[in-house]
């Protein structure tokens, strides 16, 4: 089990918690200016890396607020936590 | 290949069984081939198969990064079953249930496939209305089903938790009677001595590092034991294939997650059938051996690691609970995480690539034990012809750009 430090609540326990997936996946602006090519990576490919992930959680029995984390999806490290809008950590792959 | 039977049997007795012939060669593998299949699990080993049977294709090679059976075909929880809500996957599974009430003999191998039935479990009305509307899609399909109260339930497995007092009380369920489990391992070793007979080479070992094209087409594969030249390559890797994927230069529209098993200590003979609930989200068999066979979700971030999290087992174990309270006190013998690949539809990717001569079958997520021959079968036939069969041709990459999707999420009592 993940011991998960909430930038809003401080370590706790990953049950206490969802995963939301990639992110910083910016909706388009403009779908309608969209190939159907465009529109289906948007709303199906996501980056499926072995190695450092940047993702969302959500805190869902906590503050209920949404962060983003930085994980190794095979020795499941947790290197960074940052706020929605701050700026992914650097990574070396 | 020496045919296994009774006589073989009884003649290996008589060498005190240190006779036996190996199952499969191990060869090096050769400059080229006609077709190269990625991946020797369960399904990977069922195209090679079929690829030799039905379309003649005897110069081919399977290539296995780890050893057979090594992967997710011996980290399932065994169930097969047919009786998905959708005609695509009806028939793509039913083709797979027929193959599999043939498959011991065909293979001349025991892949201890019983028909012992699957139950999916309804705890409220809306789960009763999905369950009635499954079962008539089922039988516009052709395909064995029944709707079982809950009081007749009761009356088949006595020890499960009817009470109409419990948090989700049960009731009624699905029931095929056509469904069951299979000796997984047996599978994989059934199709490996299968494929290997007809002169496919399997190669363990052998992890594939880059695809080699020329102008958009496959023409060989560099691995761990050297390049092989190709002209067709299958994928078959389930949850590594985003990483093929990388290497050919596109996207694929899954995630990898792992999804954890489990099998409790050998108690006496108590269940015997297959109990499927997707509202409290478990699953329980008992193996021949005596062990509960018992699986549920993934865990919910992606993941390579081949394990899973705690909260995951207590999870399923709650949800064994609720169902069975009589299991309380087994104990869990072992537990592991295969890596899952999983797609928006819940429905798994067979068919072409943007790269000429690269086919994928991937994405089956938390189901694919059950499709194992059927998954094979269809897949060889689109690797020989360079096209989908009329089986797999809506279980394309392109539906993720038309968006004629496959919604089996939450419509085939999911909880695979």
């Amino acid at each position: 089990m993940f011991l998960i430090p909430c930038p809003y609540c401080g370590e706790r326990d990953e049950s206490e918690f969802s995963c939301a997936g990639e992110a910083h996946i910016d909706r388009p602006l403009d779908p309608d200016a969209l190939t159907d090519e465009q529109w289906g990576d948007y709303l199906f490919h996501r980056k499926n890396p072995k190695g450092w992930h940047q993702e969302q959680w959500h805190h869902t029995a906590g503050c209920r607020r949404y962060f983003n984390m930085l994980r190794h999806t095979v020795s499941y490290e947790i290197k960074a936590v940052y706020k929605i809008g701050e700026p992914a950590p650097e990574i070396e792959q | 290949m020496k045919k296994y039977s009774l006589l073989s049997l009884a003649r290996n007795a008589l060498s005190y069984h240190e006779n036996w012939q190996q199952a499969w060669r191990s060869p090096d593998p050769k400059p080229a081939y006609d077709a190269v299949i990625i991946g020797g699990g369960g399904h990977g080993l069922a195209s090679a198969y079929y690829l030799a049977k039905e379309h003649g294709m005897r110069n081919i090679a399977v290539l296995e990064k780890g050893w057979i059976g090594g992967g997710n075909t011996g980290r399932n929880t065994t169930i097969v079953r047919s009786n998905y809500l959708w005609d695509e996957s009806a028939n793509l599974y039913e083709k797979s249930m027929q193959l599999w009430e043939g498959l011991s003999q065909e293979l001349n191998y025991n892949v201890m496939f019983s028909q012992r039935g699957v139950y999916n479990l309804g705890h409220n009305l809306q789960d009763l209305r999905d369950i009635h509307r499954r079962v008539n899609a089922n039988h516009l399909n052709g395909i064995d089903g029944e709707f079982v109260t809950a009081e007749e339930i009761a009356r088949r497995i006595p020890f499960i938790n009817t009470s109409p007092d419990s948090r989700y009380p049960i009731l009624g369920a699905s029931f095929q009677p056509r469904g069951g489990t299979a000796r997984h391992d047996a599978v994989a070793w059934g199709f490996a001595r299968g494929a290997d007979a007809l002169g496919v080479d399997i190669i363990q070992n052998c992890e594939v590092t880059g695809i080699r094209r020329d102008g958009g087409k496959v023409v060989g594969l560099d691995t761990a034991r050297g390049y092989i030249e190709t002209p067709k390559v299958g994928v078959v890797v389930a949850g590594n294939s985003t990483t093929i994927a990388d290497m050919a230069g596109f996207r694929m529209p899954v995630e990898s997650h792992p999804l954890q098993a489990f099998v409790s200590e050998p108690i006496k003979p108590i269940l015997d059938t297959v109990v499927m609930s997707n509202a409290v989200h478990g699953y329980i068999s008992q193996s021949d051996k005596g062990d509960l066979v018992i699986g549920a979700g993934i865990d919910a971030y992606n993941g390579y690691g081949q394990r899973g999290g705690f909260q995951t087992i207590e999870h399923t174990m709650a949800a064994i609970m609720e169902l069975f309270p009589i299991f309380s006190r087994v104990r869990m013998n072992r537990q592991w995480g295969g890596i899952v690949d999983t797609c928006p539809d819940a429905c798994p990717i067979i068919g072409t690539t943007p790269v000429k001569g690269l086919y994928f079958n991937c994405g089956w997520g938390t189901g694919g034990f059950k499709a194992t021959p059927g998954s094979g079968w269809v897949f060889a036939h689109t690797v020989a012809n360079d096209q989908p069969h009329d089986l797999n041709a809506a279980f394309s990459l392109e539906r993720f750009i038309t968006g004629a999707l496959i919604d089996e999420h939450g419509a085939a009592g999911v909880a695979h």
